[in-house]
């Protein structure tokens, strides 16, 4: 056994969960699919946020029950769901004037990449077997109020996410306000990356190892 | 009197020529007109330019007309789906010419050339390479992009309810594309759950007025393409 310990960081639904103290009551959200879809369960009770999905429906609620749903009432992650109270359907042009228009508060999306001005890659790899496919992110990421990342810090291969510029092709420019990760909170500012929160049991150092480019330390107060 | 009840799938689908844009409506399987999109692979029409959300899922619905060769351009934002190899094969081999639009753009491109609107500037994929090649132009200090507005030649489109004058009513997020589908299109064909007449639709709820649809017919038992594809179905 070597000495270094496995160092871990927040799980998947702990970075949920931090992700969701940030959300203002009443809030019109449009969670991505993947992690971003955890937040919803994590929001902390007597808020009410509202969720958008691009393919139609404002007001969406979760999972029916087995046997119940509807094929045609689905999420943009193409799984089926229910409508709230309060629910509302419209045409795709409308829910996209949602986005562009800036209507919509908040969006979280998962990333490839994230450059220290704020660019996402999350859509393509580039290579050119890949088949393309973009959908709505690009759409999203330019019109929605703030745009939040939630990520694992690091790929499976231990290369850094967070990086001075994406090498992946972009999913939009300047357009992240705030990452949360596996290991920290941090947000995207015209200086850089700045030090939002460390994650429990995690230093500035470590989180420093793993990023591809530099992270403002919290200012002493 | 004004009667755009057709008989038949085959009927409404009856003058698609070869070499047509169609728009398909749906996403994923929610909205996709399966019943009218078989018929037009029994048709026969081919060369074909599909705009659509997707690119269909096993060998049925869009997927069953992509392998059977009808389709030389495909406009999307989302070509890859968990359940189809039909869509990639075609890319890969240079077969299928792939446009590949954000979603939102796609939306309204359609949405645009059913409103009389050649272009618009729009501020998504700004800086990324499908804004490659496109004029740009700066508002308010923010840079934009000119997109073009899309019509079609035809428009399919599922439906949940619809009246002889071709009112429609949709169910949930089905609805997506076929509004701004139906307003792009030369020919829009609505296939629909229940055709009723005149009056029987409250005008308050219409979502797709009448002037928009040229032709409906009724299917009354739609398939669904998830439980085809569960099944293991080819079409033809």
């Amino acid at each position: 056994m070597s000495e270094q310990t496995q160092i871990s960081g927040w799980t998947r639904e702990e970075m949920a969960k931090r992700l969701a103290q940030d959300i203002h009551n009443g809030s019109y959200v449009n969670l991505g699919i993947g992690i971003p879809e955890l937040v919803a369960k994590y929001v902390p009770e007597g808020r009410t946020l509202i969720y958008h999905t691009e393919n139609g429906l404002l007001g969406m609620g979760p999972s029916p029950e087995t046997g119940s749903g509807d094929p045609e009432l689905i999420n943009a992650g193409k799984r089926q769901v229910t409508a709230n109270p309060g629910a509302a359907f419209f045409h795709h042009a409308d829910s996209f004037a949602m986005i562009r228009g800036g209507h919509i508060d908040l969006c979280v999306l998962g990333a490839m990449q994230v450059s220290k001005n704020g660019d996402l890659a999350n859509w393509s790899t580039g290579a050119p077997d890949a088949i393309p496919a973009v959908g709505g992110a690009m759409d999203l990421v330019a019109g929605v109020k703030s745009v939040y990342v939630i990520t694992q810090h690091c790929t499976k291969h231990g290369e850094p996410k967070l990086v001075e510029s994406c090498t992946f092709p972009l999913t939009g420019c300047k357009v992240i306000d705030r990452i949360y990760t596996d290991l920290a909170v941090i947000d995207v500012t015209d200086k850089g990356f700045q030090l939002v929160e460390l994650s429990p049991g995690i230093d500035f150092d470590y989180v420093q190892s793993k990023t591809g480019a530099e992270i403002l330390q919290i200012p002493n107060t | 009197m004004i009667n755009k009840h057709v008989s038949s799938a085959a009927e409404a689908v009856r003058d698609v020529f070869d070499g047509a844009t169609v728009m398909v409506s749906g996403f994923g399987e929610a909205g996709s007109p399966i019943e009218l999109i078989h018929a037009l692979i029994d048709q026969g029409a081919t060369d074909l330019t599909v705009v659509s959300n997707n690119t269909g899922s096993g060998e049925v619905g869009l997927a069953a007309l992509l392998k059977a060769g009808r389709v030389s351009k495909v406009i999307c934002s989302f070509p890859r789906t968990a359940n189809s190899t039909v869509f990639p094969d075609l890319y890969r081999s240079g077969k299928t010419e792939l446009e590949l639009v954000p979603q939102g753009t796609l939306a309204e491109r359609i949405r645009a050339g059913g409103a009389g609107i050649p272009g618009f500037y729009t501020p998504a994929a700004v800086g990324t390479p499908l804004a490659d090649g496109k004029e740009s132009r700066q508002f308010d200090g923010q840079e934009y992009i000119l997109e073009h507005g899309l019509k079609a030649d035809f428009a399919l489109i599922k439906g949940q309810v619809a009246d002889t004058h071709g009112n429609v009513i949709y169910n949930k997020t089905a609805r997506n594309f076929g509004p701004p589908m139906a307003m792009a299109a030369n020919v829009s064909i609505v296939q629909a759950i229940q055709v009723v007449e005149p009056g029987e639709i409250d005008p308050e709820v219409v979502v797709t007025p009448g002037i928009f649809v040229d032709r409906v017919v009724e299917i009354a038992n739609p398939v669904h393409e998830s439980v085809l594809v569960a099944e293991g179905v080819s079409y033809p």
